[in-house]
């Protein structure tokens, strides 16, 4: 079994035509960046004075953060509550969730009209702004994700290091180093952990608190105080959709042995997580009357029911089905749709839902926008393919191979 | 002391529950607008203006904008409505209210746009690095150098003022109407469009006396106005005040909630963080949760040991947050 084999970094060849492909939409979306630099945000992307905020900010910002949500979920089941027997799927998650910011980080770079100036929020506080509390918690957060990273980065090395040449002298104090590094944070890894998990509560809920301050912009269907709740309640739901499907297409791709036996338990933490937020969902509509915008065929309400259908009812009734929980096909397309439903969701609060008054045409992303916000994607899977090969993060073994 | 999975997430549930819905219900009482104490106003008298644009063009001047596409001189601007953009911080629209003149032709009125100036703005609010600031002469003030560029502030604008440099890659900057802020904080300074206005249909002054002299106009002349002074109330007050004979809504003016934009955010941000109330907590109790579980295990661990069970078996009947998993895990091999 899986779960009982040591992490190690997988031995596959790392140039495979998936990752070539990878190789090629960063190429396209580096074009476009670099056009960014010379001709201004306007030159690639559709934004406009009545519509600032696109597909980065939906896609690359508001969907990361919330599918970055396997690192803490998966953490505080592991590390907090006990449930050791989960460790194996910690490992990919925080990974996940550590490239993930990261591209966070890279694509509100790209994003924000002064990238030289993004570090201004560090003197410049401002704490009325929900915008100020989500930066310095991402900005946070990305940090503590890195601390809890230094363990793989230690194991990975310790007793190993071997420099050339005459830098030998180097080897010595520096295993001595990642002796001491792993004994200090062994001792206080369970800070950063919890640190991990408060700060996560902390910007998935503010990131729905965002738009609150555009009462009169934001489609009612979407508009409501309890916003950051639901923001906060869906990241933890796609926390565990987002192992599975992760580890899936690693464990097929790699061809290793798929861990199911750890990925099928998961999901029923998922049934009660999703169950939740589905009441949640359905309950607001009804306490504040928005049902009345539910079918009356306009963009916004298409766009809701596809969200609420498609990425939450649906894969919940299928989660609920025993056969569904256990096939690996049929749990890998449930976890699909949820990470749909979420990203639908985050894409429709902040685009879809967005309606300003006086503008002239919608906004539709342009090809720069997409191409920039694919290879940002690109880039994730990218990373995480390099980093499964030199640090021990995967513990499913290679299949053996059978007749 | 054993706590069920079920009990510590419903726990945990109604906690953040409560700190997201209660907490901000109880101290939305406590919300405190931003509003200056006697700041300056504008306002404008729709019936009076002739859309003669040296209002447009004044502030141009003041503040060295790119000559426009199409001089200040020609009335064909108005065959569309435009918005305030980077090269224009008010603008002049024609509307036909409906109103006739003695030749039974349609009156037109001319609607000056630039920014309300807030009395308890959105866009301060949201701004990440209080680069948009209100000041006490009442400008909503934006200042270039602290700016980061991240656009908040445009999302935040229920008047959909603020413009962007989006075809500046390094230094843009979000453009929008001053009030004029260096000429009015001299003594007796107007803003420029308030200057040179020839008919006088805009007047500068203390927001609170301009209030009065709007309700005075109306009070007069009933005839000639609604009975309405936009600004007054709309999202808490703003310093641009419109008066107008035609309905206001036939006039391009949004009708807008006289609640501040920033207030329920605001309420929801104070009453989760002030004090850093609610993460601490939760610090707390993840620590709590993590000491007793850890505590739990090493005995049960330490009880197995003497009793030569399997440490690991025992572990997972022990902890009382896995008895769920667990047995579905059971289930699921069935």
């Amino acid at each position: 079994m899986s779960a009982d084999a040591k992490p190690a970094p997988v031995e596959a060849k790392f140039w495979t035509p998936g990752v070539m492909v990878l190789s090629a939409f960063m190429m396209v979306g580096f074009f476009f960046v670099v056009a960014r630099y010379i001709g201004g945000l306007g030159a690639v992307t559709n934004l406009d004075n009545s519509y600032p905020w696109g597909l980065w900010i939906g896609v690359d910002v508001a969907t990361g953060v919330a599918l970055a949500a396997g690192g803490f979920t998966t953490a505080a089941l592991a590390h907090l509550f006990g449930r050791h027997n989960y460790e194996a799927i910690t490992r990919p998650a925080l990974l996940t969730a550590m490239l993930g910011y990261t591209i966070v980080a890279l694509g509100l770079a790209i994003d924000v009209g002064r990238t030289w100036a993004m570090w201004h929020p560090i003197i410049y506080w401002q704490t009325n702004s929900v915008l100020f509390e989500v930066a310095v918690c991402v900005m946070i957060y990305l940090q503590v994700l890195y601390i809890e990273f230094i363990p793989i980065v230690v194991e990975r090395f310790r007793g190993k290091v071997d420099l050339p040449g005459r830098l030998w002298v180097f080897e010595k104090p520096i295993e001595w180093l990642l002796k001491l590094v792993d004994r200090v944070l062994g001792k206080v890894m369970w800070i950063f952990i919890i640190l991990g998990v408060v700060l996560s509560c902390m910007h998935q809920s503010s990131l729905g608190s965002l738009m609150l301050i555009a009462p009169t912009k934001l489609h009612p269907l979407w508009y409501t105080p309890i916003l950051p709740l639901l923001f906060l309640v869906s990241a933890i739901g796609v926390g565990y959709p987002m192992v599975v499907f992760e580890t899936t297409i690693a464990t097929s791709s790699l061809k290793l042995e798929n861990e199911m036996e750890l990925l099928t338990p998961l999901t029923r933490i998922t049934i009660f997580v999703l169950g939740i937020y589905m009441c949640l969902k359905v309950g607001d509509i009804i306490a504040r009357g928005a049902y009345v915008y539910l079918f009356d065929g306009t963009t916004q309400s298409n766009a809701f029911l596809v969200e609420m259908i498609g990425g939450v009812i649906i894969p919940w009734i299928m989660l609920l089905i025993k056969r569904v929980r256990s096939s690996r096909p049929v749990l890998f397309v449930a976890c699909a749709l949820i990470i749909f439903g979420v990203i639908i969701n985050r894409v429709n609060v902040f685009v879809v839902g967005y309606q300003p008054p006086f503008a002239q045409s919608s906004y539709f992303p342009a090809i720069g926008e997409m191409a920039v916000t694919a290879a940002l994607i690109a880039g994730v899977m990218f990373l995480y393919r390099l980093f499964i090969t030199i640090f021990p993060v995967l513990s499913a073994r290679r299949q053996e191979v059978s007749s | 002391m054993k706590i069920s999975r079920r009990r510590f997430i419903g726990l945990t549930g109604t906690m953040v529950g409560g700190a997201l819905l209660g907490k901000p219900a109880k101290s939305g009482a406590e919300y405190k607008p931003k509003t200056p104490p006697d700041p300056f106003g504008c306002l404008v008298d729709l019936t009076v203006c002739v859309g003669c644009r040296k209002c447009e063009q004044a502030c141009n001047q003041v503040n060295h904008l790119p000559s426009p596409r199409v001089s200040f001189e020609d009335p064909r601007v108005f065959e569309q409505r435009r918005r305030p953009d980077v090269g224009a911080f008010t603008v002049i629209n024609r509307y036909y209210g409906g109103k006739r003149d003695e030749r039974n032709q349609l009156h037109p009125t001319f609607v000056k746009v630039q920014c309300m100036h807030c009395q308890d703005p959105g866009c301060v609010s949201a701004c990440i690095v209080g680069a948009m600031t209100k000041k006490d002469n009442g400008a909503t003030h934006y200042n270039a150098s602290k700016c980061i560029g991240c656009r908040y502030c445009m999302v935040a604008c229920p008047f959909q003022i603020p413009a962007y440099e989006y075809h500046d890659p390094l230094f843009p900057r979000v453009r929008k109407c001053t009030f004029c802020y260096e000429r009015i904080s001299k003594e007796g300074g107007k803003p420029g469009c308030a200057a040179i206005c020839p008919v006088e249909s805009i007047t500068f002054g203390k927001r609170r006396q301009i209030l009065e002299l709007a309700r005075h106009k109306i009070k007069n002349d009933p005839g000639r106005y609604v009975d309405k002074i936009y600004g007054e109330h709309e999202v808490g007050g703003t310093s641009w005040l419109y008066i107008s004979g035609d309905s206001f809504e036939k006039l391009g003016f949004l009708d807008l909630p006289t609640r501040p934009i920033p207030y329920l955010s605001e309420t929801i941000q104070h009453g989760l963080f002030n004090y850093l109330w609610a993460p601490l907590t939760l610090f707390g109790i993840l620590g709590a949760v993590v000491a007793v579980i850890n505590r739990q295990q090493n005995r049960s661990s330490s009880e197995s040991v003497q009793e030569g069970h399997q440490p690991d078996q025992d572990t997972q009947d022990t902890a009382g947050l896995q008895e769920k998993p667990d047995s579905s895990k059971r289930e699921e091999k069935l």
